[in-house]
This record gives structure tokens, C-alpha cells and sequence, in this order.
């Protein structure tokens, strides 16, 4: 039906077309005949003026003619051009809009119309109950991980603190590693509506931080007795008067603070291939990021046939094994491409990221490594990508995991620096960027005493720094010193955990046993009794098994070993100092290597300190 | 017998559990109790509470946060032969208040399979309940 009435437009089109170009034909016999008039009138008249002869008169004449003919030529092939483009672009937006129809289950469509209306109708009830605070006395600016440690913390050192979160999500704060691991795991149908998972050990946990009743409504807040935590959702601060010490929402109103955090994390970057490709292409790419992606792809994981995910990183890879494993009990197809030789090519060194690109392609994902996307299309009901190297994959729909841009736009109208290597804003080691303005979270660059300037985008970090903050916001005065950790998992079997500068362009030792089938993330996890691998840190006891009889590695011959990187711990050095770890497939040892971070020391024999990590025992 | 390899920039060895049987010569630097920047546990070097320890989770964040503060200062600094014993008015401040918010603070008096089934605990460690379970039970 559309093609049928793309045909009807074009026709109608050529036929204007047609029209305008007799129109425009007449206008030019007409001014073929008029033009020489008065140009005859002129020409009479300077020739009557000046005594020289016009030899070329008529050839002048009808070089204008032919002039103006061209002209009008011209003229009327764009109108027609133009017309006919006019018409092509609608009617593709109209099949478009059919196909989607089509493409999709009406209950999907539905849904999303539900969320958007949901949203709406909670803005508009915010809206409605009018009597936000005018003035609370810390402002935490984000609704992020970062954002609640910070709540948190001020409410644990300021007795009746009232904090108010402001956050331009539409849920309350919650946990973002969940969104592509545990839940991804879950057997229960409904995890996208609960998006509750369950832990190793079978305790099931929520990934919001806290039930809303947690939270004191925000025109309560600064009339509760004892304070609390409000958060104000689907609201954006998009100016911030770091002279007057005030705040202004997107919906024109203003909030005062004493104290103010910024924390807006980052927005997840698209391909410059498909920021140029089609709105089809755009249609079918998923930038990963918040809940609402998470139920998109886990819908369209049901009744897509293929996705692609452009990205080796922490966030591709994990989605990639995620999907893979999806992939086993339905027929989807699960590719992932990205520049670097390996999966976590920049993290791990180059041995231990081919590795893990091994164990990566048996969770059922086709790896394609080296590959540089030039472009993107769609054409046939399929999209085209493009690789440089002229390689072709097809596929319905992309996820791009490319990395992540700080939202800093609020610098510009706080007269806030920021850093030009790492992004971000730029605050001291206290976190601080102007007086009683902090930043933590993803969007912090700060200084790490120990490591140095550096910008961090993880999950444990956005805790610590959040807490650190919110101390400092009621006037602790620390800087950064506990190194914050983050873990991966590349499906329930292998995981590692790192702390520290985990750049695999720094030298690298790597010292390893070989892994026995105890050696899992399950097993460490049912251990501590945690599943968010950063809180066994806190248990504050460093839990290793006893029972060492049962590991008994037989004695490799060096060819043998050579492929088998089970279990160990990689040390990352700068100028002969350890300034990274990664724990292979061990777990339960980050104090150790935490304390190996503090101290800094040049150690002759990284050997000797691999032995600190008993890496043969559980 | 370790095994060593290096490839490239990177150094690989390999041990076997002999290899690093003997107790390691790699020297750590003593750590300062009294550090200013270092984390702290739950009881800070002064003998006053950490109520910004994660083990205790949201317990001193929450609604109920000044009643619990109150509860187990008074619990922390009681010198009775039981322990807590002149506190019983602050427990049950927060008690009553922890009643309030039941998708908050999971009731202990329910049994245990219902307290899997309710709503998620407060605290993303799961040390605080038990925190709570060892003062109330005392």
C-alpha cells in the first residue's frame, strides 16, 4: 500500500513538475519577448549618449536570452528536484511509521506510549503539587549511584540532615551493574517489571538502593522532623548560580543550597558511523545505558533475530555473554565487534584479553575483532554495517557500547573547570570544585594522591566517592584515599576483580596457577553472601578457605601451561611501582592488593608479592 | 618449578603451589591506626561509632535513623552488667518507629521464609539486620 502511494506522489509530483516547468517555459517566452524591449529602449539610449558604435548588440541580446532561458531552466529543475525530494522524504516517514507497526508487537508499542504517559503524568503531577522547597541545605544534583552514597552519608554524620536529590531519570536511584549481569540471568518473566535478581547465594535484592518508602516526599522535606531524603524525579538542573548559591530547574523554578553535589554521571556515546546514518539505522540502535534501555533490549531480545554490539569494553562484553546466553535457548544471533585485537583489549593485557575473547565466543557470540565500522544502513528490512577493512554484517538492530561522555553542562554557567584529558569536571583530591560545590561519580576528574589525576567509570567508585563527598559536604575534609575496585563477569564461570590503574598499556606481570572448577564467581559470592562483588570488601574479613588438600595442581610442562591462564593476579607497573591489579578468577583478596596500591613501593621480585595472594588456595 | 615467559611488554609466569609454598620476602609497609584518611570500621580509633560504615548499611540514614543513632549509642557506651539493658526505652523508640516502615526494616518477628519473600532489606550488605538481631535479642 505504500508503494502504491509512493507512486501516486511521485506521479503527482512529476506532474506538477511538469506543470511548473510549462509555467516557467511560458515565463521565459515571455521574457524572451519582453526583456528585449527594454533593453532595446536602453540601448537606443546610450547609443544615443555616447558616440561609439555597438557592434555585438544583437549577440548581446541573445546571450541574455539564452541567459535567462538557462535561468529559468534551472529554477524550475530545483523546484522540481526539490518537490520530488519533498515527497520521497514523506512518504519514507509514512512507511517507516507502517513498518514499525508492523515490525513490532502492538503490546510493545503499547507499553512504550504507557512509560511515556507514565512519565508524562508523573510530571505533571509533580507539576501539579507545586510546593517544591525553595531552599534545602544539601542539593545533590543526579539521581545516581554516586548521588545516594552521598545521601547517605550525610544523613549518617548530619544528624536531621534534609537532602534533596534532583534526578532527570524517572525512577529513584538504583544500581547500574545489575543492568547488564544478574538481570539478564534471572528466571523469573516478569524482571523487567520487578528488576529484582537473585544472588548466588538465592538472596533475591531489588536494584533500587532503597523502596520508595524510603524517600520523604520533597514538599515534605523541610518540614520533617527529623529530616530525610527526597527525591525529585524527571526533573533537570540546567542552571546552577555558584555566587548565589542556587540552583534552576528546567521547569523554571529555583532551589537554593548551602551545599551542593554534582552528580550527572555521563551519557553514553554513539558511533560518529551511525550519528551520520539514517533515522531507520538510528531506529534500531540502542545507546545502553539506563532501565529503560535494559526492558527495550530485553524485548527486542525475544523477537529480533540478530543484534549487533559495537564495543569490547566492560559494558559490550558483558551484554555480549549475557545475550550469548539467551541466544542458546532462541534463535537469536549475538555479534560483537569492536577495533581492538581482544574483548577488554585496553584493559587486559594482550594474552589475557585473547583469552578472554576465547571464552567470550563459547557464551555463543560470533566475535569479530579488528573491525572498524565506516558505515551504516538500512536497506531490505536488514541494517548494513559497514567495516573498513570492507567486511559486511547484517543485522536487526545495533547496541553501541563506546564509551561514556560526562554531562558537564553545568560548567559553563557555574564557572566550573573542566579537564581536557580525562573529561569531566575538575575538583581537587577533597572533591571539590568551588566553594561548597563538590563532584562525584563518573563525572568527577579528581586527584588521586596516590595514582594521580585520573576519572574513573565504575560502579564501587561512584560509592566511595559519593560517600566521600557527602563527608566532606559536612565537613570532614578527607581526600580520595580508599582505591575504589571494579569486577566483570564474563558469564557465571569466569570473572576477575581489579583495583588501582588497569591500563594494558602499562608493563604487566602476570603470575598464575592453574584453575580448578572451584575457582568461580558463584563460589565467591556464596562465600561472602553478597552478589555486588565491591561489598565483600566490607565484611572486613578477608575470607579463605582452609581446605587446601583437595588443590593439588599437578606439575606443568612449560608447553602446556602456556595457554592456561585459570587463576592468578596481573600486576600493572608505572616506572617499576605497582599501580594496578587484577585478581584472576580469585576472589576475596582486594584488601591485600589495595595495600599494595597504598604503599607504592618498588618491589624487586613481583613474584614474592604474588604470594601474598595465595593464588592456589580457594 | 615456576616458568616464566614474556611477551613483549608483558611478563608471564607460571607456579605451582611448591613455588609459593615458602612464606613470601616482600615487605609491606606497617599501616597507621591513627592514619586521618584511612576508612575506619565500625568503632573509630576514639571509641566512637562509625555511623557512616557500610557494614551498618541505610539503618543510621534512614527514617528511623535518629532512633536507631539513639538506641545503639546507648547500647555502645552502657556500662550494666547486660549489656544495653538501660536502653530499653531507645529500643523501643526505634522499634515503634521501625514498624512504620515494614517494607524498610523486615519485622523479626516474622518467620524466615517470609523474610525472603518480602521486599529487599535496606541495606545493600547484609550485616545491618543482623546488627539490629544481636541488640533487640540482647
Amino acid at each position: 500500500m505504500a508503494l502504491s502511494r509512493l507512486v501516486a506522489l511521485r506521479l503527482r509530483a512529476g506532474h506538477a513538475g511538469v506543470q511548473t516547468r510549462q509555467k516557467l517555459q511560458s515565463t521565459g517566452k515571455c521574457l524572451l519577448q519582453c526583456l528585449p524591449s527594454p533593453y532595446n529602449q536602453v540601448f537606443r539610449n546610450s547609443s544615443s549618449l555616447s558616440n561609439v558604435p555597438s557592434p555585438g548588440g544583437a549577440a548581446y541580446g541573445i546571450f541574455v536570452a539564452i541567459a535567462t532561458l538557462g535561468g529559468g531552466v534551472y529554477v524550475c529543475r530545483t523546484l522540481h528536484r526539490d518537490k520530488s525530494r519533498f515527497h520521497d522524504r514523506l512518504s519514507t516517514i509514512n512507511s517507516i511509521r507502517e513498518s514499525i507497526a508492523e515490525r513490532t508487537d502492538s503490546s510493545f508499542s503499547k507499553e512504550q506510549v504507557e512509560f511515556r504517559e507514565a512519565d508524562t503524568d508523573k510530571q505533571e503531577k509533580q507539576r501539579g503539587e507545586a510546593v517544591l522547597p525553595s531552599h534545602v541545605p544539601f542539593l545533590l544534583i543526579g539521581g545516581g549511584t554516586a548521588s545516594f552514597a552521598a545521601a547517605r552519608s550525610i544523613r549518617a554524620k548530619d544528624p536531621g540532615a534534609k537532602v534533596l536529590i534532583v534526578s532527570d531519570e524517572s525512577d529513584p536511584p538504583y544500581m547500574r551493574p545489575p543492568l547488564s549481569k544478574e538481570l539478564w540471568f534471572s528466571d523469573d518473566p516478569y524482571v523487567t517489571e520487578t528488576l529484582r535478581f537473585k544472588q548466588w547465594n538465592g538472596k533475591e535484592r531489588s536494584i533500587f538502593f532503597q523502596p520508595p518508602s524510603f524517600y520523604v516526599a520533597p514538599e515534605e522535606l523541610m518540614s520533617t522532623e527529623h529530616g530525610g531524603v527526597s527525591v525529585l524525579t524527571g526533573k533537570k538542573v540546567v542552571h546552577l548560580d555558584v555566587r548565589e548559591n542556587k540552583a534552576k530547574l528546567d521547569d523554571g523554578s529555583h532551589i537554593s543550597y548551602e551545599k551542593c553535589l554534582i552528580a550527572t554521571g555521563g551519557t553514553p556515546r554513539s558511533l560518529p558511523a551511525i550519528e551520520r546514518a539514517s533515522e531507520d539505522v538510528k531506529l534500531r540502535t540502542t545507546l545502553f545505558r539506563r532501565i529503560s534501555d535494559f526492558r527495550s533490549l530485553e524485548r527486542l531480545s525475544s523477537k529480533v533475530g540478530s543484534i549487533t554490539i559495537i564495543g569490547g569494553g566492560f559494558l559490550g562484553s558483558e551484554l555480549a555473554c549475557a545475550l550469548g546466553r539467551r541466544a542458546q535457548r532462541s534463535n537469536l544471533e549475538v555479534i560483537q565487534m569492536f577495533p581492538e585485537s581482544g574483548n577488554m583489549g585496553k584493559v587486559l593485557p594482550e594474552y589475557l584479553s585473547h583469552w578472554t575473547t576465547e571464552k567470550v565466543k563459547r557464551e555463543g557470540v560470533n566475535v569479530i575483532s579488528d573491525a572498524v565500522v565506516k558505515s551504516v544502513s538500512y536497506k531490505n528490512g536488514k541494517l548494513h554495517i559497514s567495516l573498513k577493512d570492507g567486511r559486511q554484517v547484517e543485522t536487526d538492530h545495533v547496541v553501541a557500547a563506546v564509551g561514556l561522555e560526562p554531562n558537564t553542562e553545568l560548567a559553563k554557567s557555574a564557572g566550573l573547570e573542566l579537564d581536557g584529558d580525562f573529561g569531566g569536571y575538575r575538583v581537587n583530591a577533597e572533591l571539590q570544585a568551588r566553594n561548597n560545590v563538590w563532584v562525584a561519580g563518573d563525572a568527577a576528574c579528581f586527584y588521586d594522591i596516590k595514582l594521580g589525576r585520573r576519572r574513573v567509570e565504575h560502579h564501587d567508585h561512584a560509592v566511595v566517592s559519593g560517600r566521600l563527598a557527602g563527608e566532606n559536604m559536612t565537613g570532614a575534609a578527607k581526600p580520595y584515599w580508599h582505591q575504589s575496585m571494579f569486577w566483570s563477569d564474563l558469564g557465571p564461570d569466569v570473572g576477575y576483580e581489579a583495583i588501582g590503574i588497569v591500563d594494558s598499556a602499562l608493563p604487566t606481570v602476570g603470575v598464575f596457577a592453574k584453575a580448578t572448577e572451584k575457582d568461580t564467581p558463584k563460589r565467591a559470592a556464596e562465600e561472602s553472601g553478597t552478589g555486588i562483588r565491591s561489598e565483600t570488601d566490607y565484611e572486613g574479613v578477608v575470607q579463605l578457605a582452609s581446605d587446601s588438600s583437595t588443590v593439588t595442581p599437578s606439575l606443568p610442562s612449560p608447553a602446556q601451561q602456556g595457554d592456561s591462564y585459570g587463576k592468578g593476579v596481573v600486576f600493572y607497573l608505572r616506572d617499576n611501582v605497582v599501580v594496578g591489579v587484577v585478581l584472576w578468577n580469585i576472589f576475596n583478596r582486594m584488601p591485600i592488593a589495595r595495600k599494595i596500591i597504598k604503599d607504592g613501593e618498588q618491589h624487586a621480585d613481583l613474584n614474592e608479592v604474588a604470594k601474598l595472594f595465595n593464588i592456589h588456595e580457594e | 618449578m615456576s616458568y616464566c615467559r614474556q611477551e613483549g611488554k608483558d611478563k608471564i609466569i607460571f607456579v605451582t603451589k611448591e613455588d609459593h609454598a615458602t612464606p613470601s620476602s616482600a615487605e609491606l609497609i606497617p599501616d597507621d591506626p591513627n592514619d586521618p584518611y584511612e576508612d575506619h570500621g565500625l568503632i573509630l580509633p576514639n571509641g566512637d561509632i562509625n555511623w557512616n560504615c557500610p557494614c551498618l548499611g541505610g539503618m543510621a540514614s534512614g527514617p528511623c535513623g535518629e532512633q536507631f543513632k539513639a538506641a545503639f549509642s546507648c547500647f555502645h557506651y552502657s556500662q550494666e552488667e547486660v549489656k544495653g539493658s538501660d536502653c530499653l526505652e531507645q529500643f523501643r523508640g526505634m522499634q515503634e518507629c521501625m514498624q512504620k516502615y515494614p517494607d524498610l526494616y523486615p519485622q523479626e518477628d516474622d518467620d524466615e521464609d517470609s523474610k525472603d519473600q518480602q521486599s529487599p532489606e535496606p541495606a545493600p550488605t547484609e550485616a545491618a539486620p543482623t546488627v539490629t538481631e544481636e541488640e533487640t535479642s540482647s
